[in-house]
């Protein structure tokens, strides 16, 4: 492979999804960097074949089609660099989702402290927690040993003692770890992740260095009220890379062609959602959404400050029927209402859920995945996607309709322009800024009386009720002044309850949208009324 | 496009693996013949250690321990037997509380794996031990008639088949459990009453092969003893065509019923097999196709789900579904001569 080079040239991402492999090319057009096309073929890390490259190369072999570029060569790898009859590309990034979750067992001091941290550092990848081993856990010694024994973990995280804090208590877990590794068969030995107190590094080294393979990382947990999990979760990307290497036949040839680079998918598309965080007002979030076939991951990010989430997971076949389609999109919100559950956990104190467990202001919410860039309308996606978030003050809700945010997030790191010209370009599509006023009032009162002033100088004004869905017809990428006056003390997002102000606003394809139907989201108990009102909304979103 | 396989086959030839997920122990050989009800291999997944307090129990210095130890590491004890000691003038001494095997002894602790049950694999299907995977298990090869399933509750058993079901689309009830159904394979539609397993469980008999299930019992079919393999899917479904006519004339013959969990990774499905002696040659089925017109396809999903019919072409565009979905669309005929079209990605080939 060539070394990547940062002035031009074209890339190609391959992202191996559990279901989909899909080959992703990018190349400089009129100087600034282009989303050119994608291919897509089943991904071949199950049975029978139980070799990746086989659907990398069928997917790459769909792109050649689409772009009548010759990508692969007689050795059956990809030409790199690329050359001036538009053969070959310069540069090659990799991203995987696919493949079961890594199976680990936490071991730290204090339920919520360090283990707490450990099990949220579990939840940056494809991985989930088995076992929990803690201080407190009234377990003897020999019972952890068994515990280790028979759960058989692909992965140990050791978290605990804060810096300059608990140096004892951490050790006699380690040496519980110790004994069960030196128990085992050397082959199937766990790996330690060791990210408690940094004094017990050499220590710890001692212990388990001789016996499994050690990774270690800053403390997970260094202060009672203080977590970083940025070095920690760039070593569990490392291991997950690992372990990819050594369970799926074909990965250590896709890691070598993208340099040794291979990135989880959803490490990619968290690294995406953090750099718009810090491009975007510092005061707001930046959330992502995407619904995988094995996974939904959550990314959410203030001021460069990333939180991440993979929860698993999603059926694989496609609905026919209205009714099928109903139920797939129900699951959808489901899996997107869990999740966001689950991930608002990791979200900074100052920030996350307030009292009644509605969601912080984010602006933009991206969102991705195929269930969502492939639902029937635009209006089906949005509805999915503000049922489940419920998003609340006002923002802009994007769609990745091409899934580009992860490939984006893996090339960042070597073409830092890619991503920004990408996102820049129409690529992405605005569905709509939704404007969220929240009221106590009872259905049907005015909570908000809304003056809208077009481009072209013409005006309108109107009120909206408590619990209703409606739409502004304001073209895609046109601008609109927005005045907004709170009825009935209802809250905006404007500093408070009661309190309004003038905003700009761009339409999106679905124009401007105020979500007055009340947060939480309470729906009918009566299946009929309900069903009626989901039409309703559909409608009032395009159908 | 790659497509998945499922087999419904009257003859093949089926090599399965029976593994352990740890090391252990490979209690048969090559070129056996065997059972399915055959233990392959054996080992301790779940091992239960008992840490002994040496000086403590003796009354001794924790230094002064190792001194009176009567055992080494790797001995096997039987419960009651000296450990460690006698010390003093009442002669303390520190017995096995429980058979097992010393793992550690020192700085005036013993660490005994208690002796147990081990954990073992049974073949699953009868047949000749084609070759051995040393500390893991075996390959089993056998020929037969062979039905996959989409679910199955984990379990293994060996019968002679009952055929209850008279139509695909029938619906198992009360009033059909009978006392002559106890130690049989037993083969019905739907199974929707929890109270109609827990009848068949008290029977007891020897396996349930239905062609769906009511989701809801999941749990409860999850902890039955005898195995439960579910040909079609959940929710009121008949049993597909192939299936249906290949395993209602098997009626009285022996058929193992392996329930075992779906892995995609390793393309294990819950299944039975009617084994049979055959001379000629069999070949073992294709698990690698490409999507072409021709071949025999189930349906995985609503609506016709469960259905089979035959590939007779594939739009090379993506089109629009009656619900608004784009996907890559297939033209099916089913077997009533009936033409539909549906996704790609909501077919299975039968092979």
């Amino acid at each position: 492979m060539t070394t990547p080079s940062e002035q031009g040239g074209s890339l190609l991402a391959i992202d191996v999804g559990e279901i989909n492999t899909r080959a992703v090319l990018f190349d400089v057009v009129e100087g600034r960097y282009r989303f050119l096309a994608f291919g897509t073929a089943r991904t071949t890390a199950q049975a029978p074949q139980n070799h990746i490259m086989e659907g990398v190369l069928r997917a790459i072999s769909r792109l050649e089609e689409i772009t009548g570029r010759a990508l692969i060569g007689e050795d059956n790898r990809v030409i790199t660099p690329g050359s001036l009859d538009g053969s070959g590309v310069d540069v090659f990034i990799t991203t995987m989702s696919a493949g079961p979750p890594l199976k680990v067992l936490v071991v730290g001091l204090l339920e919520d402290v360090s283990l707490a941290s450990a099990k949220q550092l579990v939840s940056t990848t494809y991985a989930q927690v088995i076992e929990t081993i803690g201080l407190n856990d009234g377990k003897k010694p020999e019972e952890r040993l068994d515990i280790i024994l028979s759960c058989r973990p692909d992965l140990i995280i050791i978290a605990g003692g804060t810096e300059n804090g608990a140096t004892n208590s951490v050790i006699r877990l380690v040496e519980s770890v110790r004994l069960a590794c030196s128990l085992m068969p050397k082959e199937q030995r766990p790996e330690v992740l060791y990210t408690g107190n940094q004094a017990l590094l050499e220590e710890v080294e001692n212990k388990l260095g001789s016996l499994t393979k050690l990774y270690k990382s800053p403390n997970v947990r260094p202060g009672l009220d203080v977590e970083q999990f940025s070095p920690a979760q760039a070593r569990m990307a490392e291991i997950f890379r690992s372990f990819r290497i050594s369970q799926i036949p074909g990965t250590s040839d896709l890691d070598e062609w993208s340099g040794n680079r291979l990135l989880p998918t959803s490490t990619a598309f968290g690294r995406i959602i953090q750099f718009l965080s810090k491009v975007y007002d510092p005061t707001k979030g930046v959330l992502g959404v995407d619904v995988g076939a094995s996974a939904t991951t959550i990314a959410s990010a203030f001021d460069g400050e990333l939180t991440l989430g993979v929860f698993p997971e999603y059926p694989a076949s496609l609905p026919v029927t209205e009714e099928d389609l109903a139920i797939e999109l129900a699951l959808t919100r489901q899996a997107i209402r869990c999740s966001i559950s689950c991930a608002s956990d990791g979200f900074p104190k100052k920030i996350g859920l307030s009292a009644d467990g509605l969601l912080p202001w984010f602006e933009p919410i991206v969102a991705t995945g195929s269930v969502l860039t492939q639902a029937p309308s635009y209006g089906h996606s949005l509805l999915t996607l503000l049922d489940a978030l419920q998003p609340t003050s006002i923002t802009t809700v994007v769609l990745d309709q091409s899934n580009l945010t992860a490939p984006l997030g893996a090339a960042a790191s070597i073409k830092p322009f890619i991503s920004v010209q990408v996102l820049e370009s129409s690529a992405y599509l605005s569905l709509a800024t939704v404007i969220t006023p929240i009221s106590n009032a009872r259905p049907g009162s005015p909570i908000l009386r809304l003056r809208v002033t077009y481009e072209s100088g013409d005006e309108t004004s109107f009120d909206i009720k408590q619990g209703t869905l409606e739409a502004l017809p304001i073209p895609m990428g046109e601008a609109a002044r927005l005045r907004l006056q709170p009825l009935n003390r209802s809250d905006v997002g404007m500093g408070g309850p009661g309190r309004g102000g003038s905003v700009r606003v761009v339409g999106g394809i679905l124009g401007v949208v105020i979500d007055a139907r009340g947060r939480p989201l309470l729906l009918p108990g009566d299946t009929g009324r309900r069903q009626a009102l989901y039409k309703k909304w559909l409608w009032t979103l395009g159908g | 496009m790659l497509a998945p396989v499922v087999h419904i086959l009257p003859i093949t030839r089926i090599r399965r693996h029976r593994l352990l997920p740890v090391a252990g122990r490979v209690l048969i050989r090559k070129g056996q013949n065997i059972n399915p009800n055959d233990v392959v291999a054996e080992a301790n997944l779940h091992p239960h250690h008992v840490l002994l307090d040496v000086a403590h129990s003796l009354g001794v210095p924790k230094g002064d321990a190792d001194r009176y130890l009567e055992r080494d590491a790797g001995d096997t004890v039987s419960e009651g037997d000296v450990l460690a000691g006698p010390v003093g003038w009442n002669k303390r001494v520190l017995r096995a509380p429980c058979s097992g095997r010393i793992v550690l002894s020192g700085d005036g602790k013993m660490l005994l794996e208690e002796e147990k049950p081990p954990f073992q694999i049974l073949a699953g299907l009868p047949g000749v031990v084609a070759f051995l995977i040393p500390g893991r298990g075996a390959v089993i090869e056998s020929v037969g008639s062979l039905v996959q399933g989409v679910w199955g509750n984990g379990a293994v058993g060996f019968g002679v088949l009952h055929v209850l079901i008279k139509k695909p689309d029938d619906i198992l009830t009360m009033d059909q459990i009978e006392v002559d159904l106890r130690g049989k394979v037993i083969l019905t539609g739907y199974c929707g009453e929890e109270q109609v397993l827990r009848s068949l469980s008290e029977l007891p008999i020897q396996g349930l092969v239905l062609s769906s299930m009511d989701s809801a019992l999941i749990p409860l079919a999850k902890e039955q003893p005898f195995p439960i393999v579910v040909i079609d899917g959940f929710g009121v479904l008949p049993m597909n065509s192939l299936a249906y006519n290949l395993l209602r004339t098997s009626s009285e013959r022996e058929i193992t019923v392996n329930a075992e969990k779906r892995d995609v990774y390793t393309n294990q499905r819950p299944e039975v097999l009617i084994s049979m002696p055959v001379d000629q040659v069999v070949q073992e089925p294709r698990d690698t196709i490409v999507f072409s017109p021709g071949q025999r396809v189930r349906i995985v999903r609503a609506p016709h789900q469960a259905k089979i019919g035959t590939l007779i072409a594939i739009k090379t565009d993506l089109d629009v579904l009656p619900n608004g979905v784009k996907a890559k669309i297939a033209e099916v005929e089913l077997e009533n001569s009936k033409k539909i079209k549906l996704p790609l990605a909501n077919l299975e080939v039968l092979e």
